[in-house]
């Protein structure tokens, strides 16, 4: 019985990490620019998808998921500057279309540059289980938690220890202030873009050897992220990750309980009947309404 | 007498009742009276989203789930059952009505990227259902669908649909830009503009919001009906979370607070993917492309950013 119970927590905490990470994403571009980025999910393909055939060019495992990374990386900082910053006076919904185009097209390139097929990563320290309490536990498991573990703690030093991580938060609470005490927030914004295409990677390259990848994993795992994301409060980062760990834990509980049919469904429905009581989800700033 | 006529809200159904009229002459075979077929009735659910979109600045990333409930209330009652199709389009419609009337108040009290996480979460709901219940929908691989009948007529070739779909287009259209010009339209739009104003005015922002949203469901679900005949096959992917994405896409590619915009957006999204298909394997990078291009030269959308244009040329 705690057995199961365990391995039900680990496999729903190691899924949210994953939508912990997505979740991040989101809400640094949002902060920078109060824009979804429905791309989002696309990074995470890409930084599975580069790695495997990186690996498969023949490049050692550490270097192709290096490699992926920064790749991904840079098809966020273009995805911002070929796109969202051509755009004049554009609003927010406009910039959100642009980005779910930019994700069509990523997964069109996808297709065209890898292939449509399922593709699977060896896992980071052998696949020899671990026994806890009686739940069987892969060492990837502990790869995810660790590496999530690591990245929050960075990007918390990165925010409150750093000017350029001060002038990001600066630009989200109030871009033309920020401005005018000499942030570039043309910068911030393609930082921001930056950043979190390099993290949906490093969400997508830990996954992988857990569940395999394709061209079109993306767009469940944005939604998933951006859930996760809109659970916790937007804008919010120790929201995004609450909120990325308790789908994680809703869905496996749900799996291993009540029907794995239903799991995506019971997330939802937990969304939303927080957001009928909370309309600003768990962490979210209550905000008024100015004329 | 003829100044009444010559207001660009009747200018603009007579065009539009003008190319329904001659596009018949022009379309050459049955592929491209099956493209103008689902581009109508695209538009009609298009319409009625630019109501809640366009005219009060509500989203919704779940309309599909309406089309797939009032296509699969249709499709089970009808094929199932035996339900006269008709009778079933009209109860699907009331209880997609009475079902959107009630959880409007709950949802719409969300603003913003919240009431886009709650409708997208109903839309995949909805989807998610239908692909596991499969004793009654099929489940993923979809059901097959009766023919339209109605009394004892039965709707079949393409040029018959045509005239429904382009006939009921132009209703929706009428019915749209009525809306739009009715004090119900003045209140949209402030709520639109300021929320907060409107409600302070003495507009019940509410009331307004939820009409609009059943509305918008209604339209879906009779398109849902009708389209589930039509193709005479239905299968979750139609309720999905992408083919919601897809109608907001033609809402704001077209242009946002624009019913001609509207028909636009839909005629471009439902006919470029067709026009596409001879890239093969390039088709989604194509598509994809061509998306952000439109968003980023044309912000405001199709129809609005090319009549600003014209605006400014004429000066």
């Amino acid at each position: 019985m705690l057995g199961e119970f365990i391995q039900y927590l680990f496999s729903g905490l190691t899924n949210g990490a994953i939508y912990a990470l997505v979740g991040l994403g989101f809400a640094l571009i949002y902060n920078a620019s109060h824009v979804i980025n429905f791309a989002q999910g696309e990074f995470v393909m890409l930084g599975g998808m580069n790695t495997v055939f990186l690996m498969a060019a023949g490049l050692p495992m550490p270097v192709a998921i290096m490699l992926a990374v920064i790749i991904t990386a840079i098809v966020g900082l273009a995805l911002e500057k070929l796109a969202v910053e051509q755009t004049k006076n554009a609003t927010v919904v406009t910039l959100i279309i642009i980005t779910i185009g930019a994700g069509i097209f990523i997964r069109g390139a996808a297709q065209v540059m890898f292939d449509k097929s399922f593709h699977t990563l060896p896992p980071f320290s052998g696949d020899a289980p671990l026994n806890v309490l009686g739940a069987t536990i892969t060492p990837q498991t502990l790869w995810v938690l660790g590496i999530t573990i690591v990245i929050v703690a960075a990007l918390q030093w990165f925010f409150t220890r750093t000017l350029l991580g001060k002038a990001v938060l600066a630009t989200s609470h109030n871009p033309l202030a920020a401005r005018l005490v000499g942030v570039n927030v043309q910068f911030i914004l393609l930082l921001s873009f930056g950043l979190s295409a390099a993290l949906g990677a490093i969400g997508g390259v830990l996954i992988t050897p857990i569940s395999p990848t394709n061209f079109e994993v993306g767009i469940m795992l944005g939604v998933k992220g951006f859930s996760a994301a809109i659970l916790g409060g937007l804008g919010s980062g120790f929201g995004a990750i609450a909120g990325g760990l308790i789908l994680g834990l809703i869905e496996a509980y749900t799996a291993g309980y009540i029907s794995s049919n239903y799991k995506d469904a019971m997330a939802f429905v937990v969304i939303l009947l927080v957001l009928f009581f909370m309309p600003s989800g768990l962490f979210g700033k209550r905000g008024t309404d100015r004329v | 007498m003829m100044r009444a006529f010559l207001t660009p809200r009747f200018a603009g159904m007579l065009a539009l009742a003008l190319v329904i009229a001659v596009l018949p002459a022009v379309l050459q075979n049955n592929f491209q009276f099956d493209i103008a077929i689902r581009v109508a009735f695209n538009a009609i659910v298009v319409i009625g989203l630019n109501l809640l979109i366009g005219y009060t600045g509500q989203i919704s990333l779940g309309h599909a789930g309406f089309l797939g409930l009032g296509g699969y209330f249709s499709a089970i009652t009808v094929t199932t059952y035996g339900w006269p199709p008709a009778v079933a389009m009209v109860v699907a419609a009331v209880i997609v009505g009475a079902l959107a009337f009630v959880i409007a108040r709950p949802i719409l009290r969300l603003k913003g990227h919240y009431l886009a996480m709650a409708t997208l979460g109903l839309g995949i709901i909805v989807s998610i259902v239908l692909n596991q219940e499969s004793w009654l929908t099929g489940g993923p691989d979809g059901m097959s669908v009766a023919p339209f009948s109605i009394g004892g007529y039965e709707l079949t070739t393409q040029k018959q649909w045509y005239w429904v779909a382009g006939g009921l287009l132009l209703l929706a259209t009428w019915l749209s830009l009525n809306l739009i010009d009715s004090p119900v339209g003045r209140a949209l739009r402030a709520v639109h503009g300021s929320e907060v104003a409107a409600e302070v005015v003495g507009v019940d922002t509410t009331r307004f919001k939820v009409l609009v949203f059943v509305v918008s469901a209604v339209f879906a679900s009779v398109v849902g009906s009708l389209s589930a005949h039509y193709v005479m096959f239905l299968s979750p992917v139609y309720a999905g979370f992408f083919h919601s994405v897809e109608l907001v896409i033609m809402v704001v590619l077209g242009g946002m607070a624009s019913t001609f915009g509207a028909i636009i957006g839909a005629a471009i999204l439902t006919s470029l993917p067709q026009l596409l298909t001879v890239l093969e394997d390039y088709e989604h990078m194509i598509f994809g492309l061509i998306m952000m291009l439109v968003m980023i030269f044309l912000p405001k959308g199709i129809v609005p950013s090319l009549q600003g244009l014209l605006r400014r040329g004429t000066k």
